[in-house]
């Protein structure tokens, strides 16, 4: 594990942040932190980024407790993107790698790879202000990686940036995985980042109300349900006691899409069968929840009965 | 982690000192004081070289006309015409003034004396036209009382009244009020503007670090302590630097100007010829015996003084006053430097800071009033002892006591309270910073500040 919290509790004048979360994050992965806008996925960064301390409880990294010493291991790009507007991009990125414990001679090395990759190296004497957006993100990317540190905190990576330079920032991430590196991502988008989280939890008001490896997850809250996609000249009607039909689409020229649950002990290929003596088959998949679909799904659970009275009025 | 401090004060150095801004002050301050002393001296010289030419109608009768003494600056000349034409024709001639003396001047009572001139007349003018009716009539009251010119001259002393302050041991030490009372005065308007340029501008740039919102990723590798102290030490320098480029480009450009100034127009040599002149005493006239006394007074008057100036300020604990100096210098812009962070950090709109600017001014100002009235005037009363002992107060305040001698134990119990301030100051502004700089979207009030000092972590 590179980190794990245990327990850990904050609380502002206001309200309470943290309530008793404890995580454990697996070395080289990708770590999903979910939630909702202000469950305390930001307060728990702080505390891993030591920007605050937690009231009580333990972060550990690598099984020490955190220390100053570990901030040089830590890269973190926070929600709120922020340079000196007034300095060159290039000196930007040598004082801050500089703060992150690297030579002057490194960073100067390092900055030029970076900016070559990103392909922004002409602006390296161009002050911050002059950037556009996209580029500043670039930068600040670049500023949060620089120091190779063991373990990345991304707070809403994606926002700000065009697909384009999303996928660029996807493809980055994962060679960074690869090179051994740990990242946390933190988002409320939950669907931006299903496909490239190995492990997630999920935070809600305060607590943690889910975690594990995102697989395991899944298939926790697989519901044995399936999609089918087809075209039958007549009608096409499911009328098997092994299958309940959820959803039955009607689309033009005799195409349909149905969705399906299967009873227990029915087997998929029973359905698909079943199916084909029916209509021509087009597609057949398995439902999977998505990760935003089990949040909302867990949130319902956890949620004391007089709010979910009121949530669901709302809904 | 003190290298992380050094990292931070020198980028708050480099980026300051580089801005085209700093630059072009540095540059234009020192101009702008030459130049200013190049005007200056170039007004004073061509005050000096016209000789301005007063017409005399004398109708008194008591040939007073002719005991009018002329000067390099000032000649009289006897006018033959009556009043009326006088008047036009002075100014025809290009006269600076027509000096008219009625009939029936009695010399005990000289009243009824005119003196036109051309356009505004300057107080100048006046008062060398009047010193020299002065002295005319007593001349005239004196030969009259039966003096000879012998005892006449005898009677005449020119005293220099010269200024003895006695400590408390009693010793005697010359004390010029003037010059201690200048280098007081200047000591404390230095710090003066230096605590409040400076202060602002460390409150503007975490102002303006707070808006751009790099503080996040700023603290997730610097303690909050660190930076701050890094942006107070690091503009501390840009100050620093800023003063000592003034002062020795102000000094160079100054003497370049003013060597020119001279070069071009040397009233030295004038001056010189007026002495050789005036050393032939045998037959000398009364007119010229008292250009020569005018003369003497001239040149005494800027040589003597800063020959002097220069004595009394060897003879003022200047050792003292240097190391009291760069006490109060740093101790009060740390003071106020941690104040002035705390409110840019507390703050979200430069607009909301007039609020809290306030009473971090309103010592500050207080100090540098009362400092350059009351206690310049009084520098051992009651309100300078007290002022001078309060760390809020005493940075400006003992600055101005300095010149004029403190005792010991007040200096050590002011420097020992100062550098107790300024420890509270930071450490109240270290909490309030790292709390405040994070805080966004809120209007900040007093007791939202003092709950964050009790903040942990």
């Amino acid at each position: 594990m590179i980190l794990e919290a245990i327990d850990v509790r904050k609380a502002y004048a206001a309200h309470v942040a943290l309530d008793g979360v404890s995580l454990a994050i697996p070395e080289q992965s990708i770590f999903g932190l979910l939630g909702p806008n202000g469950a305390g996925k930001t307060s728990l960064i702080r505390i891993i980024t030591q920007i605050t301390g937690a009231d009580s409880g333990e972060i550990r990294f690598r099984g020490q407790r955190l220390a100053p010493e570990h901030a040089v291991e830590v890269g973190y790009l926070p929600e709120e993107r922020g340079l000196y507007k007034k300095m060159k991009v290039g000196e930007q990125l040598i004082y801050l790698a500089r703060l992150r414990g690297l030579s002057r001679a490194d960073a100067v090395a390092r900055i030029k790879d970076w900016l070559e990759r990103f392909d922004i190296k002409a602006w390296a004497e161009k002050n911050v202000e002059d950037l556009s957006k996209g580029m500043q993100q670039k930068v600040q990317f670049i500023a949060t990686v620089l120091h190779e540190p063991k373990l990345i905190i991304l707070d809403e990576p994606f926002s700000g940036f065009d697909p384009i330079n999303a996928n660029m920032l996807k493809d980055e991430i994962l060679r960074l995985k690869q090179e051994g590196a740990t990242i946390i991502f933190s988002t409320h988008r939950m669907e931006s980042v299903e496909e490239l989280c190995d492990h997630i939890a999920l935070i809600n008001r305060s607590r943690k109300v889910l975690d594990g490896p995102v697989k395991l997850i899944r298939n926790q809250f697989r519901s044995n349900t399936y999609e089918l996609e087809g075209r039958s000249n007549n009608k096409f009607i499911v009328m098997h006691p092994d299958f309940e039909v959820l959803e039955h689409l009607e689309l033009e020229n005799g195409h349909f899409r149905d969705r399906i649950k299967l009873h227990d002990g029915v087997n998929s290929n029973d359905l698909l069968r079943y199916a084909i003596g029916q209509a021509e088959i087009h597609a057949f998949r398995e439902v999977i929840p998505s990760i935003n679909d089990i949040f909302i799904r867990r949130v319902r659970e956890t949620m004391p009965e007089s709010l979910l009275e009121t949530a669901n009025a709302l809904l | 982690m003190a290298s992380k401090f050094f990292l931070v004060a020198q980028r708050e150095y480099l980026t300051r000192v580089r801005k085209k801004a700093f630059i072009v002050l540095t540059l234009a301050v020192p101009l702008l004081i030459a130049a200013f002393g190049f005007f200056m001296v170039k007004i004073v010289q061509s005050d000096d070289d016209n000789t301005d030419v007063v017409e005399v109608r004398d109708e008194s009768g008591l040939g007073l006309a002719a005991r009018l003494v002329s000067t390099p600056q000032l000649r009289f000349v006897p006018s033959n015409v009556p009043l009326a034409q006088g008047k036009k024709a002075f100014q025809k001639a290009e006269h600076a003034g027509l000096l008219y003396l009625p009939t029936g001047l009695n010399p005990d009572q000289p009243t009824g004396v005119q003196f036109f001139g051309k356009g505004n007349i300057s107080l100048r003018k006046q008062v060398s036209v009047e010193n020299a009716l002065n002295k005319a009539f007593s001349e005239l009251k004196m030969q009259k009382s039966g003096l000879t010119e012998e005892q006449l001259n005898r009677l005449k002393a020119k005293v220099d009244l010269q200024a003895v302050s006695l400590d408390e041991t009693g010793k005697e030490e010359d004390s010029n009020a003037l010059v201690t009372s200048g280098l007081s005065y200047g000591l404390a308007l230095l710090i003066y503007l230096f605590i409040f340029i400076y202060g602002v501008q460390i409150m503007r740039g975490i102002g303006e670090e707070k808006s751009s919102r790099i503080m996040e990723v700023m603290l997730s590798s610097v303690k909050p302590f660190d930076l701050m102290m890094g942006k107070i030490i690091g503009i501390a320098a840009v100050g620093l630097t800023q003063f000592l480029l003034w002062g020795i480009l102000s000094t160079g450009a100054t003497s370049v100007i003013s060597s020119l100034a001279t070069d071009t127009n040397n009233p030295k040599s004038e001056m010189a010829a007026t002495a050789n002149r005036s050393a032939d005493t045998a037959e000398q006239s009364a007119g010229e015996r008292f250009d020569k006394q005018i003369d003497k007074a001239g040149e005494q008057a800027p040589g003597g003084a800063i020959s002097k100036a220069f004595d009394s300020l060897g003879k003022l604990p200047i050792g003292t006053i240097l190391f009291g100096f760069i006490v109060y210098f740093l101790g009060g812009y740390l003071l106020y430097g941690a104040l002035f962070g705390a409110i840019g950090a507390a703050v979200d709109d430069q607009t909301d800071t007039q609020q809290f600017m306030f009473p971090v001014t309103a010592p500050l100002v207080l100090s540098y009033i009362v400092s350059i009235t009351v206690i310049l005037r009084n520098p051992d009363g009651p309100l300078a002892f007290w002022m001078s002992i309060i760390p809020f107060t005493s940075p400006i305040a003992m600055v101005v006591r300095l010149p004029f001698g403190v005792p010991l134990w007040q200096l050590a119990l002011s420097i020992t309270l100062l550098i107790a301030g300024f420890i509270g100051t930071v450490w109240l502004a270290a909490r309030i910073y790292r709390v405040g700089i994070l805080m966004y979207g809120k209007k900040v009030t007093y007791r939202e500040m003092s709950k964050w000092m009790f903040y942990k972590g």
